[in-house]
């Protein structure tokens, strides 16, 4: 059953598109992740989602609760961990943590118990009660993290929480989320880290100009694509004739669902197969012909793989591709109340 | 689904707990504010210091001005006195809005729109607390040091005057500089309204020197300046035993009873926040 609902989501920015019928559906205790290149609509998506901004169109949904029409309830149920840390350089973090527990109304016993676990949890006690002004990047990214758990919420948001982070700051924060989505906590990130996604999402969707374009588990999805891929040889130079005999030998074996002669590389065979147990019926029918296997090479494909046949460009294209049109003005007074 | 969260926060509906949450988020910003203001006091120091050097050197420049020359026969000092404690308590109020300014600027304002705050009020109510706080601690220790200076110091009845009418006066300022941090696009444009307001409105206002001195379109402009409105109760408070409802103001349309100045104040302070209130309702919504 699932947690969130995004419906039809429809934002823009003046004559700029930034969401375009964006749907989503997070399942409860799952560890979502969206993934997408900057300018996708992933940070606006989830300021919607947040109550910081109010889609032109559709409908946000938390625990059976609609975000618009009961924003305050769902920013209850909800921990939102924005990319842009915003600290009070002047507070220490235990001050500011005190100060997040009060604006989301717990007793003040429960508030400093709380942030006595978290500061244990997320190893922040040799400096939680310096200020934050002293803070590196890393620091303040799990301070962050702290303050959005603070109030223990259902769904925990956060938008890109590891970008430009310190390798150690990027474990413990990974870390954390694996733990809390094995204690149930619904999470959902954004990230335009491909690996970040791999390792932790559960389900992932693919963000591309403001609407999702592939939707599942990060293996159903690679799986869609094709399978693992093989390359084959017979022979280290095999020929034409030879190449199409194993060729229509291997187009029968179940589960090889494509197989292309690869001229440029001594007629090796480039198979696109369902898995790993396809390999086996494979050997054996060419032990039938008297062939024998060469070489075998096999790897799964890649989620860049995927986002590459859902966009028709790579992940690393798209970046590129928006890196020149970006405004951080503009979009620092988007984000400006 | 049941939820914990959602359970309480159904079973928390009810009135009381209500305004025990809007207490603790209050308290909790204004807490904030003042930890600030303790670990980077200069905003309170400045605060005090720039009034203390008008009123030594302005009083120290126009201290041999001829005997008579000022309403009453008061000495410049005393004059004087009187408008510096109001354009003490107003430069404080005038700057409310930059703290909201920068928290919009740095994206602190997201982090408490995020929270489920009882209501959002909360957050101007706490820089209104502690700007106001702030004002009246700063407008004091200009009354003291006035008083050290041999200007003066009102009865208990007057000091109770000078608090109400300096509280008026902070509430309409601070309403007009957070309605400013809300419409302005940042902090540059904030200080810039702030640095070009600050000077001619005390110039033009009774504070440096009474109405009959003036040109009669300068006269018109301190008669209607808000800031002539809370300066010549204060005077009065000053000058000896109180009476609201003798003329303080000879304007040019009239003459102004202190009563008619403190209904001034007032209604000010009203039209600012019901004017600021829709901007403060879109802002924060």
């Amino acid at each position: 059953m699932s947690l969130l609902e995004l419906d039809q989501l429809e934002k823009s920015y003046g004559t700029v598109s930034a969401l375009s019928g964006l749907s989503l559906s997070v399942p409860s205790g799952c560890l979502y992740g969206l993934l997408g290149p900057n300018g996708a609509g992933k940070t606006t998506a989830l300021r919607i989602l947040a109550t910081l901004l109010a889609p032109d169109q559709g409908r946000v949904v938390v625990a059976g609760v609609d975000a618009l029409q009961e924003p305050r309830t769902v920013r209850q149920l909800m921990g939102y961990v924005a990319q842009e840390v915003a600290i009070d350089k002047i507070l220490t973090g235990r001050e500011l943590l005190a100060l997040q527990g009060d604006l989301y109304h717990l007793p003040r016993q429960d508030r400093n118990n709380r942030i006595d676990q978290l500061v244990d949890r997320m190893s922040m006690g040799d400096w939680i009660d310096r200020r934050c002004g002293t803070y590196s990047g890393g620091m303040r990214r799990r301070l962050d993290l702290a303050c959005g758990l603070l109030h223990q919420p259902q769904l925990l948001v956060l938008d890109e929480p590891t970008v430009g982070l310190d390798i150690e700051s990027r474990a413990v924060i990974w870390e954390v989320l694996r733990d809390l989505r094995d204690q149930g906590t619904t999470i959902l990130l954004s990230s335009h880290y491909l690996e970040e996604v791999e390792a932790l999402a559960d389900r992932m969707a693919i963000i591309d100009a403001g609407r999702v374009i592939a939707e599942g588990t990060p293996e159903v999805l690679k799986q869609q694509l094709g399978g693992d891929r093989v390359t084959l040889r017979v022979r280290e130079f095999s020929d034409q004739p030879e190449a199409e005999r194993v060729c229509q030998l291997l187009e029968v074996v179940d589960g090889v669902r494509r197989i292309v002669i690869n001229r440029a590389q001594g007629y090796s065979l480039n198979l696109v197969v369902d898995g790993e147990h396809v390999l086996a019926t494979m050997k054996q029918q060419l032990a039938s012909e008297a062939l024998e296997v060469f070489s075998l090479s096999q790897s799964r494909p890649s989620l860049d793989d995927v986002y590459l046949q859902a966009t028709g460009r790579t992940l690393m294209d798209a970046e590129l591709a928006v890196a020149g049109q970006r405004d951080p003005k503009q979009e620092r007074r988007q984000s400006m109340r | 689904m049941t939820s914990p969260a959602l359970g309480t926060s159904s079973s928390n509906s009810d009135k009381s707990s209500a305004i025990a949450e809007l207490l603790q988020e209050t308290f909790a910003l204004t807490r904030r504010l003042f930890l600030q203001l303790q670990r980077r006091p200069s905003t309170l120091v400045a605060g005090v210091l720039q009034p203390l050097i008008w009123l030594v050197l302005f009083g120290a420049l126009f201290s041999r001005a001829p005997e008579g020359l000022l309403p009453g026969g008061m000495s410049y000092g005393r004059f004087l006195g009187a408008g510096v404690i109001v354009f003490t308590a107003f430069s404080a109020a005038l700057n409310a809005g930059l703290p909201v300014m920068f928290d919009r600027e740095f994206g602190f304002l997201n982090r408490l729109l995020v929270a489920p705050l009882r209501s959002r009020s909360s957050i101007v109510l706490a820089s209104v607390i502690y700007i106001t706080t702030l004002s009246l601690v700063q407008s004091l220790a200009i009354m003291v040091t006035a008083s050290l200076l041999g200007y003066g110091w009102p009865g208990a009845a007057g000091l109770l005057l000078v608090m109400v009418t300096l509280l008026l006066l902070v509430f309409a300022v601070t309403a007009l500089s957070l309605g400013l941090a809300f419409a302005l696009p940042g902090h540059i444009e904030l200080i810039a309204v702030i640095f070009v307001a600050n000077l001619p409105l005390l110039f033009a206002s009774t504070a440096l020197a009474p109405l009959s001195f003036m040109p009669p379109w300068l006269g018109w402009l301190a008669s209607l300046n808000p800031l002539t409105f809370a300066i010549e109760p204060i005077r009065a408070a000053y000058a000896g035993p109180l009476d609201l409802s003798s003329v303080l103001l000879e304007a040019p349309y009239g003459s102004v009873t202190g009563t008619n100045c403190l209904l001034v104040l007032t209604l000010l302070t009203a039209a600012l926040f019901l004017l600021i209130r829709p901007l403060l309702n879109r802002k924060l919504a």
